[in-house]
């Protein structure tokens, strides 16, 4: 509850987060919405030396459409992706899965990026992000690279960015008129799912799973299967491939797996209206 | 008009809700300092070294303490003797939490960081974490003054072998009563000022005067220059009643380096180092005919004490077994009970102390002699309720002498509300259907025992006395301050007593103060809880508001020069009845009560001044009946209340308003304990739900909408009538709840569910059953 110490930097530009990146090295840790990190620092569980705050950085923070795609700057707060016009025409899976993080107080604070690179299996934009087929941008001193959803998640809280590099965007495809669905199984509002299933239908369909694997997961043979037509028996038949679901105190694997099934049959349900 | 039954607004919100209140971790006097604890991470250890070098040589750490430091200190108060809490552990610890070390520093981040600094080696012991563990034969011992874990075993007197074996029909539940943590928004806070004139300790505690007292025994200072105050505190639950080692480590460091010692618990800590409750486990028995007549009750609580017995947690026990017939009338009740330590957090009061888990395994009881008859379980408990003449009833138990009550009055009131026919076809209906969810409806009809009260009830805990005192004081202008030994920590005390007081002395509502908390002011009190402050306080400022305006109607009648008994009051002003026009306003009284020229012969200044220690004959009875209704999803197993209807009898209501927020309050923690709370341990003793991400808390959006009705025996041992009704709803909705989703899966054959009913408990159930 009471963090050790640290430094505290605020970058200007993301070329000075980049530049604050090379200098503090692999003790400093990007500062966003902080509502991932603060709690992991508060418990002591994260000591960074230093914490370079780049909420400041008006230039990540947007919302904008590009030809087929729609960008998101990764300083965009959850609640203003779950409000935007843009976004819920073009992406409303990502609108409402935005609106499904946490609670009010959370929503307006903590960004989409950040909670991207936090990496969690548990959370629920990634998800999201996976199902849609987002790509990721990322800045480092060697310029520009962008990375598919499903390259970019590659451990629990470990995704492909770099030391020294910074996620400044998101580019979703758009999903405009095509079905789509957020289940989310918790025993309280607020929760991180139990077990969730975001599901895009359309000409690229995806199924992304919550919570069912070390790091946030695409179903892909379920996706194949989607996208192929395949009946929906077929599809729940192999939506559990390659999953690898924690037991806690809430579920076992089996009652994981069994919930990643319903979850999924109601998804299809609900997007399919 | 009467005040009393009005809804009016809480005198306490405006401060509150613009974020003005002022809590104990507010205060900041100068020079103030940080005390923070090193806690055991192991649940049972003997302690082979404590490294504090590095800690103490951390600029800015003021002190750094282990037992060591303590060695000529008393172990902890509240406890038993020779199994009591040391105030750091000694040479063992119990349980995970306990604290080792702490450190001092001028502000709470360097305490932190020196805290982490101190290394301690503990050589593991083997751990019992739960009463099975704890009572298997070779189990490792605790304390070995005990000779094993049990603390206390109290056998039956006649366990009813002979009536049992010749009944129509037995049947039996193994209960367990969840541990729960009270977690209050705010959690243990402590500031210690001890310096030349005195010690001063700001606590967020239930009962300031008892700490006080208590206290200064402890450091054999006087209690004229000792001095706690309870200033605004973030609720209790009955856990801010307990004497914690902080509040002894701050006052004697602050003695140590001169300044001012604040203690602030985190969230973490809070979580398992203030004392749980429940935590017992009931094996009960009931014998009945055919036509679901009770004919005798056998209960035998085990009682989870954790690792140092509270004086408060061995009293559980006895409440429980208490209160073990509920509002039924049963000709033969056997109750036996066993304290029990394991290396867990001690366990003592907790919302309902020892009454919720009481009617939760009666209530249990009655559905499951519904299930076994046929009988409907509305009509069981018609045919067993105590009936409306049979007051006073005595029980079993010396302790209960119910005074009043009307069982059945309060479920005719409840069945107005629920759709009880259509409700029992729907869920016939659903049944038949595979798609539908399924419907569970869960009747509670539960009785407590509160206003505690009566002389020998409180010292039985180790309070002074069980009296509450009020004291009202008219101001020369009129207005009337008044001070309450009465502690509140969330219940609105300051609004309900004013109301009272605005009624008996016919002064304005918003010229009337209440004044508590602290024992320079405040001239004595016990404190809040046991659902005590309105029926033993509230009746001592109504007793004292009536002395009062006795005198102040004899000063009117002089100014009048009429005769006191034709005195009447109308907004503020005294006239002899029928002639309004010639008038003497409350000011003017006030103003003259204060010179002795203007008084009536015989009387002094001061007269306006009454101190009362309001006494009560008995306990208080608040009873009520309660309908949840539950849709049960077939495939997830998740539970869903759908309607949550409440009827409760806590006699005369001072304020509606809040009457409804403590019975939403007090069902919300109800329905927590039913549905998510659950202090864990694994075998190894290390708690499994250790922040809340893991110990599920309820918010707003997880519960549901109630129905509150009402129905009204006047409490026959005050004059108010009031009862009390803090834990009523904790004690009232876990057994509606619990029977209500059992009622929903009662096709499968399912008995009983242990509380919390969890998704995947469900879950497996429905497995079990395709």
């Amino acid at each position: 509850m009471i963090p050790a110490q640290f430094d505290y930097v605020e970058a200007t530009s993301v070329a000075d987060a980049i530049r604050l990146l090379a200098e503090h090295g692999d003790e400093a840790k990007l500062l966003a919405g902080g509502h991932s990190l603060i709690p992991l620092m508060k418990l002591r569980l994260v000591t960074p030396a230093t914490l370079i705050d780049v909420t400041h950085i008006k230039e990540l923070s947007y919302i904008k459409e590009d030809g087929n795609n729609i960008v998101i700057g990764a300083l965009t707060r959850h609640r203003d992706v779950e409000l935007s016009e843009l976004v819920k025409k073009h992406l409303p899976l990502v609108a409402h899965v935005a609106g499904e993080v946490g609670d009010p107080q959370v929503r307006n604070r903590g960004t989409i990026g950040g909670s991207l690179v936090h990496g969690d299996p548990a959370a629920d934009l990634p998800a999201a992000a996976l199902a849609t087929g987002a790509t990721m941008v990322v800045v480092g001193q060697n310029g520009e690279r962008r990375i598919a959803a499903q390259d970019f998640f590659i451990d629990f809280l470990e995704t492909a960015v770099q030391p020294g590099e910074i996620l400044t965007a998101i580019e979703f495809p758009k999903h405009t008129n095509a079905g789509w669905a957020y289940e989310k199984f918790v025993r309280r509002a607020m929760d991180y799912a139990i077990v969730g299933v975001a599901l895009q239908l359309g000409s690229q369909p995806g199924v992304a799973l919550v919570n069912m694997s070390n790091k946030p997961h695409l179903a892909e043979s379920a996706s194949q299967a989607i996208a192929k037509g395949a009946a929906i028996s077929d599809v729940l038949a192999v939506i559990n491939n390659n999953t690898n679901p924690p037991e806690d105190l809430n579920a076992t694997v089996e009652y994981r797996q069994h919930l990643a099934r319903v979850l999924t049959q109601r998804a299809f349900a609900t997007a399919s209206k | 008009m009467s005040l009393v039954g009005a809804r009016v607004l809480r005198k306490e919100d405006p401060n509150l809700i613009t974020g003005n209140g002022q809590y104990v971790d507010d205060l900041q006097p100068a020079g103030c300092t940080s005390m923070v604890f090193v806690r055991s991470t192991e649940a049972h250890a003997k302690i082979r070294s404590i490294d504090t070098a590095e800690a103490l040589a951390l600029p800015g750490v003021l002190a750094v303490w282990t037992s060591a430091n303590i060695a000529q200190l008393a172990n902890c108060p509240g406890g038993l003797p020779g199994l009591d809490q040391p105030l750091l552990a000694k040479d063992v610890v119990r349980f995970v939490g306990e604290g080792v070390a702490v450190v001092v520093a001028t502000d709470r981040y360097i305490a932190a960081d020196a805290a982490e600094l101190i290394v301690v080696d503990y050589e593991p012991l083997p751990a019992v974490a739960s009463l099975s563990a704890a009572m298997a034969p070779g189990a490792v011992v605790l304390h070995e003054v005990l000779g094993g874990n049990t603390v206390h075993f109290q056998d039956f007197e006649n366990p009813l072998d002979e009536v049992f074996a010749a009944a129509p029909r037995t049947a039996s539940l193994h209960i367990v009563n969840n541990r729960c943590a009270p977690t209050p928004i705010e959690p243990n806070v402590c500031l210690a000022d001890w310096g030349r004139s005195g010690l001063t300790l700001w606590a967020a505690f239930q009962a300031p005067h008892h700490l006080r007292n208590t206290i200064a025994q402890y450091f054999g200072i006087p209690q004229d220059s000792t001095r706690v105050v309870a200033p605004d505190v973030g609720g209790g639950f009955g856990a801010k009643i307990n004497f914690v080692p902080e509040f002894f480590l701050t006052a004697l460091l602050s003695k140590e380096i001169g300044k001012p010692v604040k203690y602030t618990q985190t969230r973490s800590e809070c979580l398992v180092a203030m004392l749980h409750g429940r935590a017992q486990e009931h094996d009960a028995s009931v014998a009945f005919d055919n036509d679901g007549r009770i004919l005798a009750l056998k209960l035998t609580v085990t009682q989870d004490q954790g690792a140092y017995p509270n004086g408060t947690g061995m009293g559980l026990p006895v409440l429980t077994t208490a209160m073990a017939a509920g509002c039924y009338r049963i000709p033969a009740v056997a109750i036996s009970w066993r304290n029990v330590v394991t290396n867990t957090t001690p366990v003592a009061a907790y919302r309902g102390a020892g009454r919720p888990e009481a009617s939760y395994t009666i209530e249990r009881l009655i559905d499951l002699i519904a299930d076994e008859t046929g009988v409907d379980p509305v009509e069981v408990r018609r045919r067993n309720f105590i009936p409306v003449d049979a007051f006073p009833y005595a029980t079993h138990s010396p302790l209960a002498m119910y005074d009043s009550g009307n069982f059945a009055g309060a479920l005719d009131e409840l069945l107005k509300h629920v759709n009880y026919e259509e409700l029992k076809k729907e869920q016939e209906k659903r049944r038949q259907d595979p798609a539908a969810k399924l419907l569970g409806i869960g009747f509670a009809s539960w009785l407590e025992i509160a206003g505690f009260g009566p002389p020998g009830s409180l010292e039985a805990f180790g309070h002074l006395a069980s009296w509450e005192s009020a004291q009202v004081r008219i101001q020369p202008d009129g207005s009337a301050i008044i001070f309450t030994g009465a502690s509140p920590h969330g219940q609105g005390t300051v609004t309900t007593y004013a109301q009272i007081a605005a009624d008996e002395l016919g002064i304005d509502f918003d010229r009337i103060s209440v004044k508590h908390g602290d024992t320079a002011v405040v001239p004595q009190g016990i404190g809040t809880m046991g659902s005590r402050a309105v029926a033993v306080g509230g009746e001592g400022v109504k007793t004292a508001s009536g002395r009062v305006y006795e005198n102040a109607k004899r000063i009117a009648a002089h100014l009048l020069e009429a005769s006191a008994e034709d005195i009447v009051i109308e907004d503020e002003k005294f006239f002899v009845k029928g002639t309004p026009a010639r008038s003497v306003p409350w000011s003017e009284v006030a103003w003259k009560s204060f010179q002795p020229l203007e008084l009536p012969g015989g009387m002094e200044p001061g007269a306006l001044d009454s101190t009362v220690f309001q006494q009560v004959p008995n306990f208080s009875f608040p009873s009520g009946a309660y309908c949840c209704v539950v849709e049960i999803d077939r495939e997830t197993g998740a539970v869903n209340i759908v309607n949550m209807y409440l009827v409760d009898d806590c006699g005369t209501v001072i304020n509606p308003l809040l009457v409804e927020g403590q019975v939403h309050g007090g069902v919300a923690q109800g329905i927590a304990q039913a549905l998510y709370e659950h202090m864990l341990y694994d075998p190894s003793g290390v708690p499994r739900t250790s922040t809340l991400m893991d110990y599920l808390v309820p918010a707003a959006s997880d519960l549901p909408g109630y129905i509150t009705g009402r129905i009204n025996t006047p409490n026959p041992s005050n004059t108010l009538g009031a009862k009390g009704v803090g834990e009523s709803g904790s004690v009232g909705a876990p057994p509606a709840v619990v029977n209500a989703v059992v009622d929903a899966l009662s096709h499968l054959g399912v008995k009983h569910i242990d509380m919390p009913v969890t998704p995947i408990k469900v879950w497996n159930i429905l497995e079990g059953a395709k």
